[in-house]
């Protein structure tokens, strides 16, 4: 459920880290629902923070705040990082207790130290010291949001990882975009007149594959996100589409129809050793690899779309999804456990999971125009393309379909959500 | 003609008039031509000024704006990927000008309406194309001529979610290279 408080509180806290970035708007998030166990937690206010670029403190109660997992506790200022008073913040209602600094070094780097506390056992469970640029202060912040998030839940956080989508703002003006996962940080890959579809992180985090139609046809590119340089690894006769990466981060599958129809290859990063991996006389396309190495596509050999699964170089497919004759767009959490996919049912394209094992299904969303979902490297949310009062946004949902987000932009449509690995 | 007749005659009147006198006639100075008598008669004239244009037939019949090949969208029904029978002609057409014009080549961009995924809709816009491709290599094109390819949704002609809009979107494009 929807609670106004949150909402202020996320505005707010986004708000002040806006205006501490001294930069413009560019997400607003909005938070709906909590998880079932929510932890109490109260994050100080760090000791000198105001002379960082950013107020890391608010950018860890945002992160904690966003993910549902936790209950916060205000804590004001604390400037010790010793002798922390247990029995307050237990009486306050707070089982953890995050604290910390911010210094200036002399070589310009902030040096911002953090402890996390446990006050029902009354001791120290993490610490860390990070000394990085002005600019990588946001990072520093997700990084303590990821650590208090691994202490706490068991499961390593995502905060510090990064998204790439596509913004359209008219018919010929397209980027594609990079930013924190929060959807801060925003950062321009790649600007076209033509449309940008597909995108798709490396396993390194380096490279994003997508579709451009810059060519007057779709042809399939990657882009090394750090030097800027372009490869173009599918430009077949017809249509190149639907790149996504191998785990093993030197190869791709792709949608071609190259023989006359649209179905899937492997390819090289660099282009090379191209292979047809289906074999079918409908459309197969929307390849995703399985941490096993099988292949979970989307096939219309039996009319409808489909999910089915294959073995990494092809051979007979079997068929995953039943309900519903439109189920498309397949993507695999991490631990090849839960299958999240877009099915239309009375008319609405909506976001399901599927736990592979039972194949139980659950509906996560009640809009009625999503698309192109992407887990989050640690499997417990997925991000998607949504459409509300005709404009284009991204939503992030928990896989247990209690807590959401909704990310909005003030000029354009944004969509093609991809969630990047994690990174070192 | 009527200049130079005028003159014959009054170089032989002439001629014959010196023959006629008694006193010798040096014969290397014969009579002086009035030339100024020529035109002393003005006549009525046509219209100079007005220049009459000539048209030639345009070389290649693609550039006729109101040629049968100005026409390069086949439409198509919902969830159809059957060429209809009012974009037979527009296959027909363009077909027998390739097949005349060895040297032309085209993009033919298969198009859906907004509704659904964007890879799947990607699929189902080649199709179209490749219905058209097939239509145009029965018909005599060669295969090197044409090259089926696929906007999906990307791309769409009318905007507006309506199925006016959609119908106008259910489209294969002929783009000639």
């Amino acid at each position: 459920m929807y609670t106004m408080k949150k909402l202020n509180q996320a505005i707010l806290t986004a708000a002040l880290a806006l205006a501490a970035a001294g930069a413009h708007a560019q997400m607003r998030i909005e938070i709906s629902g909590v998880g079932s166990n929510q932890i109490p937690v109260a994050v100080a206010g760090f000791a000198d923070e105001n002379i960082a670029p950013q107020q890391i403190s608010a950018i860890i109660k945002a992160d904690l705040e966003r993910s549902g997992a936790f209950k916060l506790i205000d804590a004001g200022v604390i400037t010790s990082m010793n002798n922390i008073d247990y029995g307050t913040w237990k009486a306050k209602g707070a089982d953890a207790l995050v604290v910390g600094t911010v210094a200036k070094s002399a070589a310009g780097d902030y040096e911002v130290r953090y402890k996390l506390f446990d006050t029902v056992k009354q001791s120290e469970l993490s610490q860390l010291n990070v000394a990085r640029a002005p600019q990588f202060t946001r990072l520093t912040a997700h990084n303590i949001a990821d650590d208090v998030f691994l202490k706490l839940t068991g499961i390593r956080g995502a905060f510090s990882t990064r998204i790439a989508y596509v913004k359209e703002y008219d018919k010929r003006h397209y980027e594609l975009l990079v930013a924190d996962a929060d959807g801060e940080g925003e950062q321009m890959a790649l600007r076209s007149n033509e449309p940008i579809i597909s995108p798709s992180w490396s396993p390194d985090g380096t490279k994003v594959a997508y579709v451009s139609f810059e060519q007057k046809k779709p042809v399939v590119y990657v882009q090394n996100l750090v030097n800027r340089a372009r490869t173009v690894v599918a430009n077949e006769k017809g249509s190149n589409s639907s790149p996504v990466w191998a785990q093993s981060g030197n190869k791709l599958a792709v949608s071609l129809s190259k023989d006359g129809h649209t179905q899937i290859y492997t390819v090289n990063a660099d282009g090379s050793n191209l292979k047809r991996v289906s074999n079918s006389a409908g459309i197969d396309s929307e390849a995703n690899f399985a941490p096993d190495g099988s292949i979970y596509f989307m096939s219309d050999r039996s009319g409808g779309p489909q999910i089915y699964r294959m073995n990494a170089d092809g051979g007979e497919a079997k068929r995953v999804t039943f309900t519903g004759n439109y189920n498309i767009s397949p993507r695999v959490s991490a631990d090849g456990k839960t299958l999240a996919y877009i099915s239309r049912r009375d008319g609405n394209y909506q976001l399901y999971v599927m736990d592979l094992a039972s194949g139980q299904e659950q509906r996560l969303s009640d809009s009625t125009d999503d698309q192109y979902p992407s887990f989050a490297p640690n499997g417990k949310y997925i991000m998607y393309a949504t459409q509300a009062g005709g404009r284009k946004s991204l939503a992030v949902v928990s896989v247990d379909g209690r807590v959401k987000q909704r990310l909005t932009t003030q000029a354009g449509n944004i969509k093609e959500p991809t969630w990047g690995p994690f990174m070192q | 003609m009527r200049k130079l007749s005028s003159l014959a005659f009054i170089v032989t009147t002439a001629a014959i008039l010196s023959a006629c006198s008694s006193t010798p006639v040096k014969v290397a100075e014969p009579a002086k031509v009035e030339e100024r008598q020529i035109e002393a008669k003005p006549q009525p004239q046509a219209d100079t000024r007005t220049v009459a244009p000539v048209e030639t037939k345009s070389l290649d019949p693609l550039d006729d704006p109101k040629g049968v090949l100005a026409n390069r969208s086949v439409y198509f029904d919902f969830d159809s990927y059957v060429v209809r029978d009012d974009g037979k002609p527009v296959v027909e057409n363009h077909s027998a000008y390739l097949a005349k014009n060895k040297a032309r080549s085209i993009l033919i961009q298969g198009n859906t309406d907004e509704r659904g995924g964007a890879e799947y809709n990607l699929a189902l816009g080649q199709k179209r194309a490749e219905a058209v491709r097939k239509a145009m290599t029965t018909l005599g094109v060669s295969e090197s001529q044409v090259e089926a390819v696929s906007l999906g949704k990307e791309k769409p002609k009318a905007s507006g979610s309506n199925e006016e809009a959609w119908a106008q979107n259910r489209r294969a494009d002929i783009v000639y290279k």
